[in-house]
């Protein structure tokens, strides 16, 4: 992990361990959330996350002045709990971007800006600490091995990432401070997430209460219209999922079905893998490989669809009711009617 | 194949993998590996883990197959169906195929027979009234010769460029290419569509010409040949001396960006790498085995040091020179461990096992009883 100062930790505020940064600071998170003379740092957490929410709209931390400093860290930190303890999950994903746009910033700044060794070894390893990407400067340039360059610039569609279209030296792709960043964008936002998932839940904060509803309130707004249980199963998935639920052995054909459902409906890979822990064959590390497959993110990269009705009838894993009528393929069933 | 035909390659094979069985290069963690095969007379047989060299040796001699496949995948259980095998990695392979080149020489050594009867025939067949014809091209050292140079092409970038010099191995396919075995631990973790733009970037596809410093307002700041890479490949190998580059700088000012673009699009066969790039990004396909028998050929795939020096019709022949009666009908002349066979024209001739079993691989001979 790379050493990092009060101005680092302000401009990357979720590189810092939190409990460690507060006792250094001779805080703790109680104090936080009451003392009185702590409220700005409230308000200021919370219009962090608010600010999230308007799009376009990107948190800058004041960095000039140095006393300000620990206000931009504590902030976040707060922020992180106030996200938490309303449980706002897709208003936690909005503020990581939101957040991740902003350190975008600063980061391919003082990439651009580092001359000396100390401001290069910095700026590195504070992208090694974000992305596991091992950096180097050359010349004016910044160098990352092929095989990392590629595992990110295969998901950008624009033909300047085509590796053909870079300098590539001794299995180093060469890349301009605003590159590097572009380059490890996702893993950024991925970075920050994590921060706010992996932070404990915090006791139930009196001072905080309010901020915390609040921003349940914001996050029942941001909910999709269409989420994750928008129609119901079709009785042919009712029923695998059921054969499964039950621990009883679902054919190949079956486990495909139901899987290949769940995707196209929005279900995540870890929503999916329950479905499937009771099998008497179930592996987590097999189901989670096929679930990934199936969802092209191995291998060819192609995602497999929900077969059509027809095809599931040839298959015997048809259970027609009379609400079938009409529909050609199971995602079809009870939408839009 | 004819029955006297079959039991003729068959018996050959065996001998080799009987004498033979340490040519055989036996993958690195062998029981992570799928193995396939395939029989003269049945389809294709996939889905197999073996656990050592004593699985593969059964395997041969009972089994005796035309041809031997391996992954270059690693799966944590190799003989389920593909979306169950749970990949690992995979090396990474470029393949190189003469018959990609489409050489001026090709038609020359191409024998054209009845698809039906086997009689030599350019049209409608005269014996036998079949209209199908089949062609089979035959031994062409020149062909031989320029998949090597692509191969040496392909090793300069992987060393050059993509900065890969170690655990590269270069194999005479048995029939008419090369296949390069790239091993290295980075590089079989990617997936296809990073293996994708890798064949993209060795092939020379898909280059902008900003790339090579050429922008639609025409201000063209050309490469220098001493450039690394693409750049100064292209500096060296299209724009050659300096009267080159400058009236390449003309030709670009007056021709204009779309010119370039199309222009440097039709150089990927004179300066890339020619590589099948399907091969390349399949990360579950099954690969022929280093030291078996190509049953397209009778000859083995076999480690090459140097592609642009091998001789394949030398080191790449293994079978015995015990004779061999057959009747040949080959249009074309063979040379085979520094020896001429044919053409034949119907003939019944006593050659060499290789070179019989070569010309019956190719449909040329058949086995006389
Ligand atoms: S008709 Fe279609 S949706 Fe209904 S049970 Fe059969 S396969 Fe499933
Ligand atoms: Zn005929
Ligand atoms: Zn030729």
């Amino acid at each position: 992990m790379a050493v990092l100062g009060h101005l680092e930790l302000a401009k990357y505020p979720f590189l810092a361990d939190a409990g460690g940064y507060l006792r250094e600071c001779g805080f703790t998170l109680g104090q936080l959330a009451d003392d009185r003379d702590l409220a700005p740092i409230r308000d200021q957490a919370f219009a962090r996350v608010a600010a999230a929410v308007d799009e376009g709209k990107v948190y800058r931390p004041s960095i000039e002045t140095s006393s300000h400093l620990p206000r931009e860290v504590f902030s976040f930190l707060l922020a992180v709990v106030l996200l938490k303890m309303s449980g706002a999950r897709h208003l936690a994903k909005k503020f990581a971007m939101q957040e991740a746009r902003g350190a975008e910033t600063l980061l391919e700044r003082d990439l651009g800006r580092a001359r000396t060794t100390s401001q290069v070894l910095l700026a590195t390893e504070i992208i090694r600490d974000l992305s596991g990407v091992g950096i180097q400067k050359q010349e004016e340039h910044f160098v990352v091995p092929v095989h990392e360059y590629l595992r990110r610039a295969v998901t950008f569609h624009a033909r300047e990432w085509k590796l053909i279209n870079r300098r590539v030296e001794s299995g180093l792709v060469y890349l301009t401070p605003h590159e590097t960043v572009r380059l490890i964008r996702q893993e950024l936002v991925n970075y920050i997430v994590s921060r706010i998932e992996g932070a404990a839940t915090p006791p139930q904060v009196p001072g905080l209460q309010g901020f915390a509803e609040r921003l349940s309130a914001m996050e029942a707004r941001l909910r999709p219209k269409t989420a994750v249980s928008s129609g119901e199963f079709a009785p042919c998935v009712k029923h695998a999922a059921k054969t499964m639920a039950d621990g009883d052995n679902l054919s190949h054909a079956g486990r495909f079905l139901l899987a290949t459902f769940l995707l196209a409906r929005g279900y995540t890979i870890p929503d999916i893998v329950p479905y499937f822990e009771k099998a008497p064959d179930y592996k987590k590390s097999v189901t989670l490989y096929q679930l990934e497959h199936l969802a092209g993110k191995s291998g060819k990269g192609t995602a497999y669809r929900c077969q059509s009705c027809q095809k599931l009838k040839t298959l015997g894993l048809c259970h027609e009711i009379p609400e079938c009528a009409g529909i050609v393929n199971p995602l079809q069933f009870g939408v839009g009617r | 194949m004819r029955p006297p035909d079959a039991s003729f390659i068959r018996r050959c094979m065996r001998r080799y993998y009987f004498e033979r069985f340490d040519m055989i290069e036996l993958p690195s963690d062998m029981p992570k590996r799928e193995f396939g095969y395939r029989r003269a007379d049945s389809g294709m047989v996939r889905h197999i883990q073996l656990h050592d060299a004593a699985d593969l040796r059964v395997l041969l001699l009972q089994a005796v197959p035309l041809e031997v496949y391996v992954s270059n995948a690693r799966y944590l259980l190799p003989s389920q169906p593909i979306p169950e095998k749970v990949w690992e990695d995979a090396h990474l392979i470029f393949d190189i195929d003469a018959k990609d080149l489409n050489l001026e020489c090709r038609p020359s050594h191409t024998a054209v027979s009845c698809e039906r009867c086997g009689h030599g025939t350019p049209g409608p067949c005269e014996r036998c009234g079949h209209r199908g014809v089949r062609k089979t091209s035959v031994a062409c050292n020149s062909c031989m010769k320029a998949a090597g140079e692509q191969a040496g092409r392909l090793l300069e970038i992987l060393a050059d460029d993509l900065g890969v010099r170690e655990g590269v191995r270069v194999y005479f396919s048995g029939n008419e290419g090369f296949h390069v075995h790239v091993h290295d631990e980075q590089l079989a973790r990617l997936g296809a569509a990073e293996r994708t733009e890798l064949a993209d970037y060795v092939a020379f596809r898909g280059i902008m010409p900003e790339r090579l410093g050429v922008t639609r307002d025409r201000t063209a700041s050309l490469p220098r040949p001493s450039e690394g890479g693409w750049r100064g490949r292209f500096a060296r190998g299209v724009l050659g001396s300096k009267a080159g580059r400058s009236r390449a700088a003309r030709e670009i000012s007056s021709g204009g960006y779309d010119a370039f673009a199309r222009r440097v699009g039709g150089m990927a066969s004179s300066l890339g790498a020619r590589i099948d790039p399907g091969v390349t990004m399949d990360v579950h396909r099954i690969f022929r085995m280093p030291g078996t028998i190509n049953g397209k050929s009778g000859m083995a795939k076999v480690p090459c040091e140097d592609p642009k020096k091998f001789d394949p019709y030398v080191s790449a022949v293994v079978l015995s020179d015990e004779p061999v009666h057959v009747r040949a009908s080959c249009p074309v002349p063979i040379r085979m461990m520094k020896r001429r066979f044919g053409p034949y024209s119907n003939e019944y001739v006593e050659v060499p096992a290789y070179a019989a079993a070569y010309m019956v691989c190719k449909g040329l001979a058949h086995v006389v009883e």
